[in-house]
């Protein structure tokens, strides 16, 4: 199933990736695709490592994807990117979010945080560093970070064929529309600078 | 046009679709979804959640026995507590469909065990379906109510964590009209053994029929792509057969798996040259295939044991290895992220003080499960034992019963909380009073149903579709069961925690101790809203007054780290304001943020 695009968005619980992966899915159907996704819900959700997998094409079967099959990694927080880095397809890209957030583990002081993850990344894969807390910030809102990258991914992947402004504010609140239509073309431009 | 859904809103949509009238369920993930996509549909059906799974069935079974459509929904382990009225009600048949839907979570996500629950079908003798995507959940489960009440069976209707959990395009249908079918007293309603008897020669034949049903069930369809590689499949085993071999196979995808269509699948045999079959888990299709006497290649080549995707099964059946990027030296960097306790937990401040107390004394501590189970984790470490739900005092009672028979000194302190008391715990709790030992029975009542995402349950006052209803009240209910040592504690005041938990310790006979505090991820209720504090401010470490003693790292919270210079740090946007942390900073470093 070669014209099968898989897309894995992963992050740490209550970063907004269901949010993410739901505005994607809505655009690629509208946009006249098969699409698959699927997320793990459960015990994952207490600030444990998170993962959604998104497919799309002509026809999907599967609604996950196994090792070296993700064409693109969008990952919400620099050490998850490396906890999923072996279900990236070499020639692929990462777009990954400059935060990084502590586990149980290195919050005990019991282990320490990579923080050369994100050059170690930028060593093996064509990656895209994108501050979304940054630019959040700048827009007023922190919870727009998810937005941000979504922005990033779709500009990154070059899926112009939909109208994402459009798509996002059917899926937000009224009242976020605005907010999170510009974290939206906010992500979009990270990538092209 | 088609709707983009979670299996586990194709199963409800497709119930709802078929005239379902009652649905009850425990939750249980990755089940939880069905009953919740019913709550809002209260003006046409029922949906309710039933304190544990075998209550959960047999509702399902009186709405059946009345007439009605009738559905009961839970996760796989779900189906041993249900196994009872479960293999007892396939003797009886319906009056209005049943269809039970088992969820089973290969790779164990989130449950304890992995087990593969396509077996209750044989071992029960009812007819099984099992959908691979959305589509085929919303349709299979109305064929599954046909099937129900044409041939007198329950159904049982087998989904995995991939197919509950996983979004496709669904096209959905209209409402069939509900109907209650007249009620009649039948012999085969009352299982008394003479009946019985002659229903169990009825249940082989009406497995024959099923048999002639299955051969032309519409789920059950071959996909001819030449004779030299055919595939057999189900579940979401057979999607991952399609994304490796495509074109190159031919396929027989099998929807309806018990009974299986034993003529199909040796016409399907002899036209292949060579027969995969493709399954998670266990040999289920497999091992029937080959007493058949037919050769196929399976478990030999697929693991048996967890998920499997395209990747495993690629590497399986052609040898072919995941072709990756540079991963050396990755895994040394990565640190693991397990679940942890939230900030502002009720549970913490509970289990600081055990872990405190299990230091000083023999403790063994029998756990349960949900969110509390992560009380077990480090650095808490405050769980030794855990089996299954409602356990917790059960298993308490027999270790304390021989420890005690032996002259150990060991006590044994069992936790679980107000979903799980009203589940099962109250049984186990009963067996400690009636059978007299001195175990220290912990209900850690956070007024939800917390792991599996805030449902409510017996204690919290609402019903799944949101009325209002008898708020069971745990500590009166624990005296009538005959506990005369009952402490009720805020667990976020740790020194009444520790007070309660030396109490109890100090006793011969059987106590309880309660800790009421809401989950804090829970929406409160006016009257929940003034009962319990939530506003409170943030706190901060005074660095120059730390001295990195470690002590308030050593509560897990995920709010608090530990700096480069060893100081304990809270993240104010994080932190809740429990307070657990400036209680055991015994350098009252730790204060409130001020309201600037």
């Amino acid at each position: 199933m070669s014209d099968v695009t898989n897309i894995l968005l992963v992050g740490v619980g209550g970063q907004g990736t269901i949010l993410v992966s739901s505005i994607l899915c809505k655009g690629l159907v509208e946009a006249g695709y098969d699409v698959k996704m699927s997320e793990v819900h459960g015990m994952s959700q207490r600030g444990g490592s998170v993962s959604t997998t998104v497919r799309f094409g002509e026809k999907v079967s599967s609604p996950i994807i196994g090792e070296g099959q993700a064409d693109i990694l969008v990952s919400f927080e620099a050490m998850e990117a490396l906890r999923w880095l072996n279900y990236v397809k070499p020639g692929s890209k990462i777009v990954v979010n400059n935060k990084q957030i502590a586990s149980a583990p290195i919050l005990a002081g019991k282990a320490s945080y990579p923080d050369d993850a994100i050059a170690f990344l930028q060593g093996r894969v064509e990656t895209d560093v994108i501050d979304a807390e940054a630019i959040a910030r700048e827009l007023g809102n922190l919870r727009c970070q998810n937005v941000v990258l979504l922005g990033s991914l779709v500009e990154r992947m070059g899926l112009t064929n939909v109208n994402w402004d459009d798509i996002v504010a059917k899926t937000v609140k009224k009242a976020f529309i605005d907010l999170n239509v510009k974290a939206l073309n906010a992500g979009r431009t990270a990538v092209l600078h | 046009m088609a709707q983009f859904l979670t299996g586990n809103e194709a199963v409800a949509r497709g119930a709802y679709e078929a005239g379902l009238s009652f649905a009850s369920a425990y939750p249980g993930t990755p089940s939880t979804e069905i009953l919740e996509n019913m709550a809002a549909l209260k003006d046409e059906l029922i949906a309710e959640w039933a304190p544990n799974e075998k209550v959960a069935l047999e509702s399902a079974i009186g709405a059946s026995i009345a007439g009605a459509r009738a559905l009961s929904t839970m996760k796989m382990v779900g189906v041993n507590v249900a196994a009872d009225p479960l293999f007892s009600f396939a003797y009886s048949g319906v009056n209005g469909g049943l269809v039970l839907v088992s969820a089973d979570d290969p790779g164990m996500h989130s449950s304890q065990n992995e087990q593969d629950n396509r077996q209750y079908a044989p071992f029960a003798k009812i007819p099984m379906f099992e959908p691979s995507d959305s589509q085929e959940a919303h349709d299979m489960v109305i064929e599954a109510f046909e099937v129900s009440e044409t041939y007198d069976a329950p159904v049982l209707f087998r989904m995995t964590t991939r197919v509950c959990h996983s979004k496709s395009l669904v096209k959905t249908g209209e409402r069939k009209e509900e109907v209650l079918k007249p009620y009649e007293k039948l012999p085969k309603f009352d299982l008394i053994p003479a009946n019985s008897r002659k229903l169990r020669v009825d249940l082989e034949a009406r497995l024959r029929k099923l048999e002639d049903y299955a051969e032309n069930c519409r789920f059950n369809r071959i996909e001819d792509n030449g004779s030299e590689i055919g595939v057999i499949g189900s579940g979401v085993g057979f999607t991952y057969a399609q994304e490796v071999f495509g074109a190159d196979a031919s396929y027989l995808k099998l929807g309806m798996t018990y009974p299986l269509p034993r003529k199909l699948i040796a016409d399907f045999a002899a036209k292949v040259k060579v027969l995969y079959v493709v399954e998670e888990l266990e040999p289920y299709l497999e091992n029937q295939i080959k007493l058949m006497g037919i050769e196929c290649i399976g478990k030999d080549r697929i693991p048996g044991i967890g998920e499997l995707n395209p990747t495993i099964v690629a590497k399986a059946l052609k040898g072919e290895d995941p072709v990756q990027i540079d991963l050396t030296d990755v895994a040394d960097k990565v640190v693991g992220r397990p679940p942890v306790l939230c900030a502002g937990c009720p549970h913490r401040g509970f289990f600081v003080e055990l872990a405190n107390l299990s230091k000083k004394r023999n403790l063994i501590i029998s756990g349960d499960i949900g969110c509390y189970g992560l009380g077990g984790a480090d650095p808490l470490n405050a769980k030794d034992i855990c089996i299954c739900m409602g356990a917790s005092a059960s298993i308490a009672h027999g270790a304390q019963t021989v420890m005690n028979k032996f002259g150990k000194d060991a006590r044994l302190v069992a936790t679980m909380g107000d979903s799980t008391f009203f589940h099962t715990g109250m049984n186990s709790l009963v067996n400690v009073v009636y059978n007299k030992s001195n175990t220290i029975t912990c209900i850690l009542d956070n007024r939800i149903t917390g792991m599996t995402g805030q449902q409510e349950n017996p204690s919290t006052g609402f019903t799944l579709q949101g009325a209002p209803t008898k708020e069971l009240e745990i500590e009166p209910l624990v005296r009538a069961l005959g506990v005369e040592h009952v402490r009720t504690v805020d667990p976020n005041d740790l020194r009444s925690v520790r007070g309660a938990l030396t109490w109890a310790v100090g006793l011969d006979e059987p106590s309880v101790i309660i800790t009421k505090w809401p989950c804090v991820l829970k929406k409160l209720n006016e009257e929940e809203a003034a009962q319990y504090q939530r506003e409170a401010p943030a706190y901060r470490v005074e660095p120059d007054v730390c001295t990195g003693c470690m002590d308030c790292i050593n509560i897990g919270c995920p709010a608090i780290s530990l700096t480069d210079g060893k100081k304990a740090l809270i993240d104010e946007v994080a932190c809740d304001g429990c307070g657990v942390c400036e209680k055991v900073c015994k350098h009252f470093a730790i204060d409130p943020v001020e309201e600037e």
